[in-house]
């Protein structure tokens, strides 16, 4: 893995490892010092074309608490120039010394661009229109691996593991991301929204149903998956209204209890209240919305880690993980290589 | 006609292959004053006439291209009047129609004269094509009749199509008075929306806005109603979908007075190609599904398809590095044109239904493949144009003592690579570089003035 463009970058022994890598961050997080000396003399940039404060300092907590220098670009500030061509502005942004470059984009298929113009910096999508999303889905995927199991190594509880996707697929990147990966780890996905919110096309999509009856396939849930609905979207001509959606699709108390006991219900966030999910079932324990907002830095280090560290994975003590000896597909040491495992002691904050 | 340089006052083309619509036959041809004098057998050429080895080669009526965008005037960086028609000449074009999209549009007849003037000393013959509406903006229409005077056949919004099937219809029975033919890009702005891409399997995988192929289809749907209604000629631009072909086959059907051009990149590649979010794929109409393409690829087989077209549009290099959302769309096509249709039409066709092309023998085959390609390249887009000997132009006519020399020279069996910074437009927005492609233009005549000589422009 030389970029995270898409989840298509990443072969099944790939995600163990960064879901694997992503569970030791998440033990280092609780530390009282949570800084951790990996990366320490890397830089990493935030290219933020779009405006999304919450996944942009995410990313720059991950990257500091790896010890990386982040320089930090957005739409908005004068950092990035309207009237400079994207190249231009990348090359330049490049030419700073930078080891990885994270781009948000309103554009489908920018950060696929940036890694054709760029030599040697790592590029991590980090949300691009409507394409993908690929750490939030790897969130999601680690959200749902600690819940299914505790403690768990491996993807053992992905397999027939029935998730069902509701909401807005046609513009989601997020649903696009997190398709490519349950399906590469075994889980069986359905599709459920009105058909105007459904891509034109779902030939070749790894899914096992699409429908448009939320009620019907609850009870059978594992894994629910909210979209957010973008108010635009509602108010224009996809839906009569977001009433009507609500009525339809909305996560609503009677639909909840539809659901199996240890079911769990995701949603990438910011949640609108009452649209895509009813306010008394947001404070659920089933519902997982906090707990993927506090791995999302987790998972990021292990994104960062994975593309810009020197193999060495990182140990969080007793867990000692890394020790369980899964394939590195393309991320860790070559072969013959020792993987050497690394202690992740605290670093100095001065 | 108004030359700079004057025509070689005595050229022999010799040792080639002569194909016209009239057949094949061996001969060497003679052009004096820019001017066919004979075809003979052998000719030994009398000293200080100019020589043009033809050995290998088929010697044909120039191409014709009904669909340029020369970008100028407005965009001079992506490519002027010289360097397009250098572009057209090594495709082997003699003349091409020029778009009327520039900046100002080519909606009036100073506007139209200015282009004539300036392509007077251009290495091919240019006919603008005129806009329909002023401004291209649908409402009102351009003065037409001013610009039928200067010799405007075509009048088209291209770009865009006129949306309102209101102005479509006033400007076919106005256009229907004048004699002239209208145009059309056919998509519905509507339907099409902020798509940038075909609507279908890989739009829904890539996230990307489509254009649905209906979008193309009601448009082309409501102006044979249209033309119907109006008994204007239309000729409908770079159809690109099997929904269009099978509209267009059914109007012929009925004799609808239609023509219809498609693009070599239309009937070359799929959408697939646009999963590398390179914008060098973002065209419009845009690139389709494989049945779309089979559909193209057998409409020019069987006759519905009249004429291939380039579309060609250069767009600076830096507009293309935009992302792909923003990226304006279009390719360059003049160069590769020919060998394009040659190579894969080649290929296309041979299994094809309707082709017409089982049970002959590799050289019957051959021919008939050239024969077609030539037709839909030279003398059927010459007649649309009203460029051909019967409408008094001197494009795609027979190959003939008397006839204007505007011709091309390709030796069929020439295999090359396409090398973007070996193409003389100044955009090098082609999807089809490093593809290997047989057929290649030896020389070009135009008006008797060999523009382009052993595959480079002489000017
Ligand atoms: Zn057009």
């Amino acid at each position: 893995m030389r970029h995270l463009l898409g989840m298509g970058d990443l072969d099944a022994d790939e995600l163990v490892e960064v879901l694997d890598v992503a569970d030791a961050f998440v033990e280092v997080g609780q530390r009282a010092n949570p800084k951790v000396p990996a990366l320490r003399g890397r830089t990493v940039a935030t290219v933020f074309f779009e405006s999304s404060t919450r996944t942009r300092v995410s990313f720059e907590t991950a990257a500091k608490r790896l010890s990386a220098d982040v320089l930090s670009f957005s739409a908005g500030t004068s950092s990035l120039n309207k009237g400079e061509s994207l190249r231009d502005t990348i090359e330049t942004i490049e030419s700073m010394g930078i080891d990885a470059l994270v781009i948000r984009h309103a554009a489908a298929g920018v950060p696929v661009q940036v890694a054709r113009w760029l030599s040697s910096t790592c590029v991590v999508n980090a949300g691009d229109g409507a394409h993908e999303h690929p750490t939030q889905a790897l969130i999601d995927l680690l959200t749902i691996r600690q819940v299914r199991d505790p403690g768990g190594k491996g993807v053992g509880c992905f397999a027939g593991l029935a998730v069902t996707i509701v909401g807005d697929i046609r513009h989601s990147r997020v649903a696009r991301s997190q398709v490519c990966g349950l399906a590469r780890l075994g889980a069986r996905v359905t599709l459920v929204a009105p058909a105007t919110l459904l891509p034109p096309s779902l030939e070749g999509w790894p899914v096992e149903a699409i429908g448009h009856d939320l009620d019907a396939v609850l009870p059978t849930t594992d894994v629910v998956s909210l979209l957010r609905v973008q108010e635009e979207r509602g108010s224009g001509t996809y839906v009569p209204s977001l009433r009507e959606y609500a009525h339809g699709y909305g996560l609503t108390a009677a639909r909840a209890a539809l659901l199996p006991p240890d079911a769990v219900v995701l949603h990438p966030g910011p949640v609108i209240r009452g649209v895509e999910v009813a306010p008394e079932v947001l404070d659920l324990p089933a519902v997982l919305v906090r707990r993927q907002v506090s791995n999302g830095v987790a998972v990021r280090m292990a994104v960062l880690f994975l593309l810009l560290g020197s193999g060495d994975r990182p140990s969080s003590g007793s867990r000692g993980a890394g020790g369980d000896g899964a394939s590195a597909g393309g991320l860790g040491p070559g072969p013959g290589e020792a993987a050497r495992t690394v202690e992740v002691s605290a670093v100095d904050d001065a | 006609m108004p030359e700079v340089r004057g025509p070689a006052p005595r050229m022999v083309i010799r040792g080639g292959m002569v194909v016209d619509a009239t057949g094949w036959r061996r001969a060497d041809v003679v052009v004096v004053d820019g001017v066919v004098v004979s075809l003979d057998d052998a000719v030994a050429p009398p000293p200080g006439s100019t020589v043009l080895d033809a050995g290998g080669c088929l010697v044909a009526p120039g191409l014709v291209d009904l669909h340029t965008h020369l970008r100028d005037p407005g965009d001079e960086q992506a490519e002027t009047i010289e360097s397009g028609t250098r572009a057209a000449a090594l495709g082997g074009y003699t003349a091409v129609v020029a778009m009327p999209n520039t900046d100002p549009p080519l909606d009036s007849a100073p506007a139209v004269r200015a282009v004539l003037d300036r392509a007077a000393t251009a290495l091919v013959q240019v006919a603008v094509a005129g806009a329909i509406t002023v401004g291209r903006a649908g409402a009102r229409l351009a003065p037409m009749a001013e610009m039928a005077a200067l010799g405007v056949r075509l009048f088209t919004d291209d770009g865009t199509g006129v949306q309102s099937p209101a102005v479509m219809r006033r400007a076919m029975e106005y256009g229907r008075g004048l004699g002239v033919t209208l145009a059309q890009h056919c998509e519905d702005a509507d339907l099409v929306g902020d798509g940038v891409m075909h609507e279908g399997v890989w739009s829904s995988r890539l996230g990307l806005a489509g254009r649905p192929a209906a979008a193309e289809e009601v448009m082309v749907a409501r102006d044979l109603a249209l033309a119907g209604l109006t008994g204007v000629r239309l000729h409908l631009l770079h159809l690109s979908t099997a929904g269009s072909v099978a509209l267009v086959a059914a109007a012929k059907s009925r004799g609808a007075a239609v023509t219809a051009e498609s693009t070599p990149h239309h009937f070359t590649l799929t959408d697939a190609e646009v999963a590398t979010f390179d914008p060098v794929f973002k065209v419009n109409p845009p690139l389709r599904g494989r049945s779309d393409v089979d559909a193209v690829v057998r409409g020019l087989a069987d006759g519905t398809i009249d004429a291939i077209a380039t579309d060609h549009a250069p767009h600076r290099a830096d507009r293309k590095e935009l992302p792909f959302d923003e990226a304006p769309a279009g390719m360059v096509g003049l160069e590769t044109a020919f060998a394009l249709a040659l190579t894969e039409l080649d290929a296309g066709w041979a299994t094809g239904e309707g082709s017409g092309r089982a049970g002959r023998t590799p050289e019957e085959r051959e021919r008939d493949l050239i024969s077609r390609i030539l037709a839909l390249m030279s003398w059927q887009p010459a007649v649309i144009a009203g460029l051909d000997p019967d409408h008094g132009g001197g494009h795609g006519g027979p190959i003939a003592p008397g006839a204007q020399a505007n011709l091309c020279v390709v030796d069929p069996g020439a295999r090359w690579t396409v090398d973007r910074a070996a193409l003389a437009s100044r955009s090098g927005n082609t999807p089809f570089a490093g593809r290997a492609l047989r057929g290649r233009v030896r020389h070009t005549i135009v008006r008797g003035e060999p523009v382009v000589r052993d595959g480079e422009a002489t000017r």
